[in-house]
């Protein structure tokens, strides 16, 4: 177990090291002065300039200028952001707010997905699957952003249920309609995945081994069934994550969350690029140590994938 | 040494019986009949699915849209537009009623499809391409070549593509065209098909009809051509279907957040992103343009599951 934990970190490090260069890459292929462009219209003084590239290390060689980078990414040192605040300082307020969010989100995808999976599954080509077919597809091509406003408009508005935008104020109860958002953009995959796993542990041999000792239907399909088909679920979290981080920024944007995605969807909208760059760097690493939390994990709950070479 | 003593073979040999085999069912077989192959099976058990003529009418009526917008609307999207008839409500001549701007929205919706389509179909061009290829080689050649071209897409493929067109939009933001948001989505996209694509040629590569190639001494890129890849395709052109409805999704999403096709051009992303503001008082002019984009992705997704359901047995036992 040690030899594949250190195994997956050593993976991990040539993976950090190009995306960091690629996001530095593009930056640095953008065109423009960004020291003359500290200054707007106005003719700044050409000994400020010097000195200001002198301190950004605009004169050495690209990649003297990414390994200053990369040394400051990997002592957390991200810049700051277009206000002047240190962008840790601005995650240190964000962070807790998009994570309570995503955990909502991915709590609720979780439940209904796999509840839905797990009855499809058991009803193969009956009309529940079928429709739960037609639904998830469906939940599949909505863009988030549609998916946001739709919800904004019927259930916040129309209905009244929520609040239709979230301010300051970002407690559970009112991140529920954003989270309901997010949850409905991830749970189609959900409900495939878990369809699918259903149907084929069903074919399993121990599956009609359980039934032949006489176990009730129920607790075939809670122990044997449902804990088996669990598995690629699981790791599917992984990859949601990604879809997350995109969709928690435009969930965040128009609901006006106070978290990580709104501050990025702002600048976006702003076109304050160097603030863009930083989050994105930062979403990316945490989408990193996410996916190797999550191998981690996986390693431990299944002991097959630790031995495999 | 004894190596040369040929033990005897002491056991008899056991042949199956032949008559097992009724003469007459070999007679049966029809030589004439066109062989059955993964297409022609996979086309017996489409053609029957109501689902699968439904995605390919919409997606060849959404294809006509685009190249001939014309032949639907005789209204201008942008030049016909009456700031009086703002948000205005539908009326016999405009069925979908007014934008802020007083533009028909059934017009513009009419001539947003180019956009959206053709972003879709250059970012499989791309991305599905040199996808295909590079996971083609890396299959094909095995060893330090797979090594370095599976590390590269692992690390386009840690960053959410939609992030990354994000930053490249960004970067490119004074020369932004339909190529360049294809480009943005489409350099980040492709490791998910050579992925798909280094298993699959990984996967026949194995199988018995390739090692008698081999022993036969057939040219190793003969080999390649003719019988790996062809066998080997079916579920990349599943992957590459499903991210065009991917591609499309995300040339929306950027046009939204305003780093996609510049306001000036007619596409569905930026007509719901200017729609936005008037949420509440006129929802319409947001919804339509967004049921189009819906509609055009639900198509090529149902395509690209039918197609996946058919060309793979495993799915379609679990049907």
């Amino acid at each position: 177990m040690v030899f594949y934990v250190i195994r997956r970190i050593l993976q991990a490090i040539p993976v950090l090291i190009g995306t960091t260069f690629l996001i530095y890459f593009l930056v640095f292929a953008m065109p423009g002065d960004p020291v003359a462009a500290l200054f707007g219209d106005k003719q700044p003084n050409p000994e400020l300039l010097k000195e200001l590239r002198e301190q950004y290390h605009l004169n050495e060689p690209f990649i003297v200028q990414y390994l200053y980078y990369l040394r400051d990414v990997v002592t957390g040192n991200f810049g700051t952001s277009f206000s002047g605040q240190s962008v840790n300082a601005v995650l240190a307020d964000t962070i807790p707010v998009t994570a309570r969010l995503a955990l909502m989100a991915v709590v609720l995808e979780m439940i209904v997905g796999v509840a839905i999976g797990l009855v499809a599954g058991l009803r193969k080509g009956k009309l529940f699957d079928l429709s739960s077919l037609v639904v998830s597809l469906l939940f599949l091509s909505v863009p988030i952003f549609v998916i946001c406003f739709l919800g904004q408009f019927l259930l916040g508005f129309k209905l009244g249920l929520f609040p239709t935008t979230v301010g300051a104020d970002a407690s559970l109860p009112r991140l529920l309609l954003p989270a309901i958002v997010l949850a409905a953009s991830l749970v189609a995959v959900n409900i495939r995945l878990t369809r699918g796993s259903v149907i084929e542990t069903l074919g399993n041999d121990f599956v009609r081994t359980a039934f032949s000792k006489g176990l009730s239907r129920g607790r075939v399909i809670r122990v044997h069934v449902l804990r088996n088909s669990l598995i690629p679920v699981t790791t599917q979290l992984g990859a949601d994550f990604g879809i997350l981080l995109v969709g928690a920024t435009v969930t965040e944007g128009i609901f006006n969350v106070p978290g990580v995605g709104q501050t990025l969807y702002q600048a976006i909208i702003r076109g304050e690029r160097p603030t863009v760059v930083s989050f994105v760097t930062v979403m990316v690493l945490f989408y990193l140590v996410v996916n190797i939390v999550i191998d981690l994990v996986y390693a431990v709950l299944d002991p097959r994938i630790r031995y495999v070479k | 040494m004894s190596s040369n003593t040929v033990p005897r073979r002491s056991a008899e040999h056991f042949v199956a019986p032949v008559s097992e085999t009724p003469v007459a069912a070999i007679d049966q077989v029809k030589l004439s009949d066109k062989r059955s192959n993964l297409w022609t099976d996979a086309w017996r058990d489409l053609r029957h699915r109501p689902l699968f003529w439904v995605s390919v009418a919409f997606i060849l009526l959404f294809i006509v849209v685009a190249i001939a917008p014309g032949l639907f609307t005789q209204v201008s999207p942008d030049k016909q537009c009456v700031l009086g008839n703002s948000n205005g409500a539908p009326t016999a001549e405009h069925i979908l009623g007014y934008t802020k701007q007083g533009c028909d929205v059934f017009s513009r919706i009419v001539h947003g499809a180019g956009a959206s389509l053709s972003v879709g179909f250059l970012v499989i061009a791309m991305s599905g391409i040199t996808g295909a290829l590079l996971g083609s080689v890396a299959g094909f050649f095995g060893g330090w070549v797979d090594s370095v071209l599976m590390r590269l897409g692992d690390i386009f493929f840690s960053i959410p593509y939609i992030l990354a067109a994000v930053v490249i939009m960004s970067v490119f933001a004074a020369y932004v065209n339909v190529f360049v948001v294809a480009l943005a989505i489409g350099a980040f996209t492709w490791p998910s098909t050579a992925r798909v694509m280094r298993s699959e040629v990984l996967r026949v590569k194995n199988s018995d009809f390739v090692m008698a190639g081999t022993a036969l001494g057939q040219n190793r890129f003969a080999l390649m051509f003719k019988h790996v890849l062809p066998n080997a395709i079916a579920p990349v052109i599943v992957v590459t279907t499903l991210s065009l409805a991917a591609a499309i999704t995300a040339e929306a999403t950027l046009s939204f957040l305003g780093v996609g096709l510049p306001a000036g051009v007619m596409s569905w992303g930026n007509d719901i992103s200017d729609a936005q503001s008037d949420l509440r008082s006129n929802p319409a002019t947001l919804i339509y343009p967004s049921i189009a984009l819906t509609i055009t992705v639900l198509s090529f997704v149902i395509f690209g599951e039918m197609l996946r359901e058919s060309l793979d047995p495993k799915a379609r036992a679990q049907r």
